[in-house]
């Protein structure tokens, strides 16, 4: 299938709800600690139970980043992982999984420099379902979708504590696949989960949109996992991982494992 | 003659300079700011906001700064008049503060009482510092931990303020890392606090707003220059870090057609070598700190490290609005190396007795170069963004003297 027909993102959710299952959304920094452990971590993870895989892009000022995934960044770009790096990983992973939905993360940069046009292609090309570019708003984003529209690419932005029902709903037009509400004030990794507030704003959202809902930012565990699972239809981890990435820097092996018994207690806890 | 053209006006609404500016931020740090650019449209027209400023900036300040006759220095170069824009007279030894006390009198309009800051020099972070104890405003500097170890005398500056003064080691540990930190402040304590951007720099509406704090340095060299000379300069000169005191004394001269427009950023070791801080001379657009400009960056679109013996240009971005009047012509942007730096700093020191900042001295370097250039009746306007006290170890050291 050349471009994205099927859409992977949609057929996810849909298949998801039918169930009454909620979707698990790891994110890791591609190329953290090597480039060649990336592939295997994206296998690893499905296998462990992740429904849609959130790949970060490094980039060298990621201004949204706690500590953590900002050294995850750092270790990826001293072997220089690119975008177009970050491409040819998710072929790769195409080659042996063509189901499990795959999106970008990253900084508008990177893709600015590719050219929209030139990136939507490529990444339609390696199998890339999605992108969620954390520093452009959809005030500044009318080509940005446009390009990625006409690949199949689904848009996905963030909405945040702050942002107002005008805006969710400016948001809700631009994207695709699902929308990302950000639990609390803060960069990555950050700060306490208060879930009343949570389920607050995200019955908010639901009321302005039809796409599903993912939630992220601060969960670390399978307890804050299953709560958000409660009010959300996905529940994102990203320092949590890398974390674990990080305290096994020496064995990709053990990184895998660590990051696979994280996301196996999160399942079970999100399935249960 | 019919004066058909139309008057320059940048920004859109939107902060836009032609492609150039915006609001490229995550999506927390939208609300925040459109209150930030709702307050500053409206105070900016405010009698009372707009009499506080000038106040301060008369009393506390002490403006306007004069606008001396180099006339010694122009005499040995053998060309057009210089004047000097001295800044470096100011409260605090350079222009950053006409940017700081406006925003802290902004934020305390809006009831915000934290205040945050980045620095590079530690210029901007001690006029940030300055001011909120002047206010008694809680304030917090992110630096980047190499310019901590090359600024220590500005450190210790602001900690005798009252400021705190949070290290930054992420990436480069520099100035481009200390506002990522400051932003991630921000982000995450946006009820309180207010983030003071020492430059022309960052999402809409700081570029416009710094500017216009800073446009009171071209505002006073077009009056004076008229009491001196009874005309306008022919050129105008001034070094680019982020662009704020360059745009201060350019802006209010724009529609003046036959002013010639000089910005010098930092060529370091030479724009050949790679080794630079000068994105408009040798960089290209791309998108970092909230909005749309040139920057020094690799073909991944990864910004890359910069170099200048003045750490206040140490930079890889630029203000939009220099991008903007790069691309349609209005001003040239050139480049000075550190070594024709030190030549000015050493040459204003001996034949002026005014010690100038090391970013300064791109300016003059700049300036000593075009002055031989142009007739003796032809006059040249440089900003002297800032005296050059808070440098005279990088310069001593370069010279294997220890002070
Ligand atoms: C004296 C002086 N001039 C110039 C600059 C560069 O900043 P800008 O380009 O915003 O004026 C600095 C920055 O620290 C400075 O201290």
């Amino acid at each position: 299938m050349s471009r994205n027909d099927m859409n992977r993102i949609a057929t996810r959710f849909e298949l998801r709800a039918k169930e009454g299952r909620k979707l698990l959304i790891p994110y890791f920094t591609a190329g953290d600690p090597k480039p060649e452990n990336a592939v295997p971590m994206m296998h690893a993870m499905v296998e462990a139970g992740a429904d849609l895989i959130e790949l970060g892009v490094p980039f060298s000022d990621p201004m949204a980043e706690g500590p953590v995934i900002q050294k995850a960044m750092e270790r990826a770009l001293e072997h220089h992982v690119s975008l177009k790096d970050v491409m040819e990983m998710v072929a790769e992973f195409r080659q042996k999984d063509t189901e499990t939905p795959v999106i970008l993360m990253g900084y508008l940069n990177p893709v600015e420099i590719m050219g929209y046009q030139e990136f939507a292609q490529s990444a339609s090309k390696a199998g890339v379902d999605g992108i969620l570019t954390v520093d452009i708003p959809p005030e500044e984003a009318s080509d940005y979708v446009k390009a990625m529209k006409n690949e199949g690419i689904d848009r996905i932005f963030l909405i945040s504590p702050t942002t107002t029902e005008q805006r969710i709903k400016a948001i809700n037009d631009a994207s695709g696949g699902f929308l990302y509400y950000v639990s609390l004030k803060g960069v990555t990794g950050a700060g306490h989960l208060d879930i009343n507030a949570v389920q607050d704003r995200v019955s908010t959202i639901r009321s302005l949109t039809d796409l599903p809902v993912g939630v992220g930012f601060g969960i670390k565990d399978a307890e804050s996992a299953a709560s958000i699972a409660n009010v959300a239809d996905a529940v994102v981890v990203g320092s949590a991982i890398v974390k674990r990435i990080e305290e096994n820097l020496d064995s990709a092996d053990n990184a895998m494992k660590a990051v696979c018994e994280l996301l196996t207690e999160m399942r079970q806890a999100l399935d249960s | 003659m019919a004066e058909a053209e139309t008057k320059y006006q940048q920004p859109d609404d939107k902060g836009h300079f032609g492609v150039y500016g915006g609001l490229f931020v995550a999506e927390t740090l939208m609300e925040p700011l459109t209150e930030l650019r709702l307050a500053y449209e409206k105070y900016m027209v405010d009698k009372d906001f707009l009499a506080e400023l000038d106040w301060e900036l008369q009393n506390y300040v002490g403006r306007p700064s004069p606008l001396y006759l180099a006339e010694r220095w122009s005499r040995e170069l053998g060309g057009a008049k210089i004047y000097l824009k001295r800044e470096d007279l100011n409260h605090t030894g350079a222009h950053k503060i006409n940017n700081t006390v406006g925003q802290a009198l902004l934020a305390k309009r809006m009831g915000k009482t934290r205040i945050i800051a980045e620095t590079g020099a530690g210029q901007h972070g001690v006029a940030t510092a300055t001011v909120c104890a002047r206010l008694g405003l809680e304030c917090i500097v992110y630096m980047g931990q190499v310019d901590i170890e090359r600024q220590a005398a500005n450190v210790y500056r602001m900690k005798l303020l009252g400021a705190k003064v949070v290290p930054v080691t992420a990436g480069s540990a520099t100035l481009k890392d200390a506002l990522n930190e400051a932003m991630r402040d921000w982000v995450t304590n946006i009820d309180d606090t207010f983030y003071i951007i020492g430059t022309v720099a960052g999402p809409h509406p700081y570029p416009a707003m710094v500017r216009d704090f800073q446009t009171i340095i071209g505002r006073e060299a077009r009056d004076q220059i008229q009491q001196h000379e009874g005309r306008l300069p022919n050129a105008l000169v001034a070094c680019v870090g982020g662009g704020s005191n360059a745009i201060g004394l350019f802006h209010p001269f724009i529609d003046d057609k036959d002013v010639a427009i000089y910005g010098v950023e930092a060529a370091g070791d030479g724009i050949e070598t790679g080794n630079h801080a000068a994105p408009l001379c040798a960089g290209k657009p791309g998108v970092l700190h909230g909005n749309r400009t040139y920057l020094i960056e690799d073909n991944d679109g990864q910004i890359i490290e910069t170099h200048s013996i003045s750490a206040g240009l140490d930079y890889p971005g630029v203000g939009p609005e220099h991008a903007w009047l790069k691309d349609i012509g209005r001003a040239e942007y050139v480049a000075i190396s550190d070594t024709e730096a030190l030549q000015a700093f050493h040459d204003l020191t001996k034949i002026e007795g005014i010690i100038p900042a090391l970013e300064s001295s791109h300016a003059l370097g700049y300036a000593a170069k075009l002055a031989p250039t142009m007739d003796k009746d032809k006059i040249i306007i440089v900003n002297l963004s800032g005296r050059g006290d808070k440098d005279i170890h990088t310069v001593a050291t370069l010279e294997g003297i220890n002070v």
